[in-house]
């Protein structure tokens, strides 16, 4: 598997070259947030505003009002947690096209309770007019800028920094509402966000090799969640239903599934890997998605109560997973 | 007729016309009114470069929340064209909405017949405006918001080279709140002079007088040491209010504070002390006692 770095912070700077209303407001985490070659790049297009998010909100409302596409880089927790009501009112109430790209996503930082940002995607999700995707790998990062950059009204971009894996394959790039199809089954659907696919996808090729038949989605869009993609993979799951995210599973895709599934008349038992409604503290990636509950061997433990079977698989059959970029297999089923 | 004579006028006939409003809806943002008529007055006639209003005499119904289906409109219209060299104005005090419509019908950029949509379901002439309001940019009923989307706006039309400024009205209430000062900060960093805020001191706010709700001075010295050009001025006194405007401050936001009596050219208000934020008739007796103080205005 291909590991990259660095891929917002290059990626940004060439994708940018040709739109000089594209702008860029950070938050006092410039280097922390990748932005920093950005503000190198264009001085003029970057504003530097302070820890200073409320005011920060308001700039970019206004900014945009006046034509430009403010790009805020800071923290996820620093953007919903301490400028909501500015967000909701100088920003998504007038449908403004501003981009959030809110980093740390729960377990990616050993920051503690207060930089972990688990409950982001249930909070923008409820807001009108908003639109949020999420980041699970270096091809999701390199093509998000593209696939949200014609959404009139603001979007929330759930973002992954450092050494990133690449899991798609580069030229199959990001599309909103577009699920990913990752193995086709169905005895068990699973839909994974975010860093938990790379750990699912550990899982589901064991789990193939043990029988199990299974349809595995990675899913980006978490609003709009309409894709007719995710609904037939719903449909077709013989014994029910996962989710597999690292956020809590009040208001995240856990509960986006249920709602589908609710809506469509689908009676199938549905298991939610995610945050049991709880914060969590300063630790390793690795340790807290063990803590928690969210690695491929946690998914192994929910596909055996699903299907009611012990299927013998141990942390060494998971840790020797060697994983290649994958093609979607969408179009292979026509779906 | 001097400039002065013809603004004091428009400014006796804000109070009188909100006067007048509230007796008949048995309630409205009376006080607001008083403290702020002149200085209401003089921006729209004396300081303000405003093209003339593009919007219906009277207000349209609205149309329905912004959304990817329903594009946004804002009541700016009634301010003018956007030409590069116009002003823009924003109310950060939304809750002077009453007073702004007002100003808007005195200064014949609404009709009168347009306040008889207030507060109606399906109008935009709501009593606490938002961005389809008449007269109104941005949405700030939630205080303080105002003051920075209007920084973000002078900070684009500096970066687009227009010379138009950004008048923003705000109640002295929004310097208890953070964002007020993060929004001052930030227009002294970025050097926004293009930035003249109006404040109407009147000393009051929604629990009564602000001393006792939590104090904000002194004002003029905290604004100073964020970095603003300030001038405090006799908020009725007009040659003041509207030479203020014309201070130098190159390089600086500009903020006048105008202090003024929440019971100006209404000495009858003063019988409400202290709670002064919204009013409503206690009884028919009181509210006689308003409607035979009209007949003298």
């Amino acid at each position: 598997m291909e590991i990259l770095t660095r891929v917002h912070a290059k990626n940004f700077v060439e994708w940018a070259k040709d739109k000089p209303e594209v702008i860029v407001l950070s938050a006092d985490l410039t280097s922390s947030t990748e932005i920093d070659l950005f503000r190198d790049t264009y001085p003029k297009r970057f504003f530097s505003m302070g820890m200073a998010e409320q005011n920060m909100m308001g700039f970019a409302g206004g900014l945009t009002r006046e034509g430009f596409v403010p790009c805020i880089h800071t923290f996820a927790v620093f953007i919903y947690r301490r400028a909501y009501d500015q967000i909701c009112d100088s920003i998504a109430y007038p449908n403004l096209r501003v981009r959030f790209f809110g980093f740390l996503p729960g377990v990616t930082t050993p920051g503690g309770a207060t930089h972990q940002a688990i409950e982001d995607l249930s909070i923008m999700r409820s807001l009108p007019n908003m639109t949020v995707v999420e980041c699970g790998d270096a091809t999701d990062v390199e093509s998000v800028l593209d696939a949200i950059h014609d959404v009139d009204g603001p979007v929330y971009v759930r973002m992954l920094r450092g050494e990133i894996p690449r899991l798609f394959a580069k030229e199959e790039k990001m599309q909103i509402n577009h699920a990913r199809v990752l193995s086709q089954g169905d005895d068990v659907t699973l839909i994974s966000t975010g860093i938990c696919t790379e750990e699912a996808m550990r899982t589901t090729k064991v789990l193939r090799e043990r029988g199990v038949s299974i349809q595995h989605l990675h899913v980006t869009t978490l609003k709009p969640f309409s894709d007719p993609l995710v609904l037939e993979s719903l449909i077709k799951a013989k014994r029910g239903v996962i989710t597999m995210e690292n956020h809590t599973v009040l208001g995240g895709v856990g509960t986006a599934t249920a709602e589908m599934m609710a809506e469509n008349g689908i009676g199938k038992r549905l298991i939610r890997i995610g945050l049991q409604d709880t914060f969590i503290h300063g630790a390793s990636k690795p340790y807290l998605m063990r803590e928690y509950g969210l690695d491929a061997i946690a998914l192994v433990e929910q596909v055996e109560k699903l299907i009611g079977a012990k299927l013998n698989i141990s942390e060494n059959d998971l840790a020797a997973v060697r994983l290649d970029a994958v093609h979607s297999e969408a179009k292979a089923e026509a779906l | 007729m001097t400039w002065q004579s013809e603004t004091q006028h428009i400014a006796h006939n804000i109070r009188r016309r909100v006067l007048e409003h509230t007796i008949n809806n048995n309630g409205g943002y009376l006080s607001q009114a008083c403290s702020s008529a002149e200085t209401l007055a003089v921006l729209y006639t004396k300081v303000m470069k405003l093209n003339p209003s593009d919007a219906p005499m009277i207000p349209p119904p609205f149309t329905g929340v912004p959304s990817k289906a329903n594009p946004r409109y804002t009541g700016a219209a009634y301010n003018g064209a956007h030409t590069p060299d116009a002003d823009r104005f924003f109310l950060s005090a939304v809750h002077y909405a009453l007073p702004l419509y007002s100003t808007l019908i005195e200064t014949k950029r609404m009709s009168p017949d347009g306040l008889a949509q207030f507060n109606r379901d399906g109008s935009t002439v709501e009593m606490i405006g938002a961005e389809h309001s008449p007269g109104l940019e941005v949405t700030g009923g939630s205080l303080g918001q105002t003051i920075s989307q209007a920084g973000g706006i002078a900070l684009a039309r500096k970066l687009k080279n227009e010379s138009g400024r950004a008048f923003v009205f705000m109640s002295d209430g929004e310097y208890q709140s953070g964002q007020t000062w993060e929004a001052i900060q930030a227009l002294a960093f970025y050097k926004l002079d293009n930035v003249i805020i109006y404040v109407d001191v009147n000393g009051q706010q929604c629990d009564g007088k602000m001393t006792e709700v939590m104090n904000i001075e002194p004002l003029r010295a905290r604004l100073e040491s964020f970095g603003a050009c300030v001038a405090q001025v006799d908020g009725h006194d007009l040659d003041a209010l509207a030479a203020s405007a014309a201070i130098a401050h190159d390089d600086q936001p500009l903020v006048i504070l105008a202090y003024t009596d929440p019971a100006k050219g209404m000495p009858i208000l003063n019988s409400r002390k202290p709670k002064l934020h919204y009013v409503r008739f206690k009884d028919e007796a009181e509210k006689k006692l308003f409607a035979e103080f009209l007949k003298t205005m």
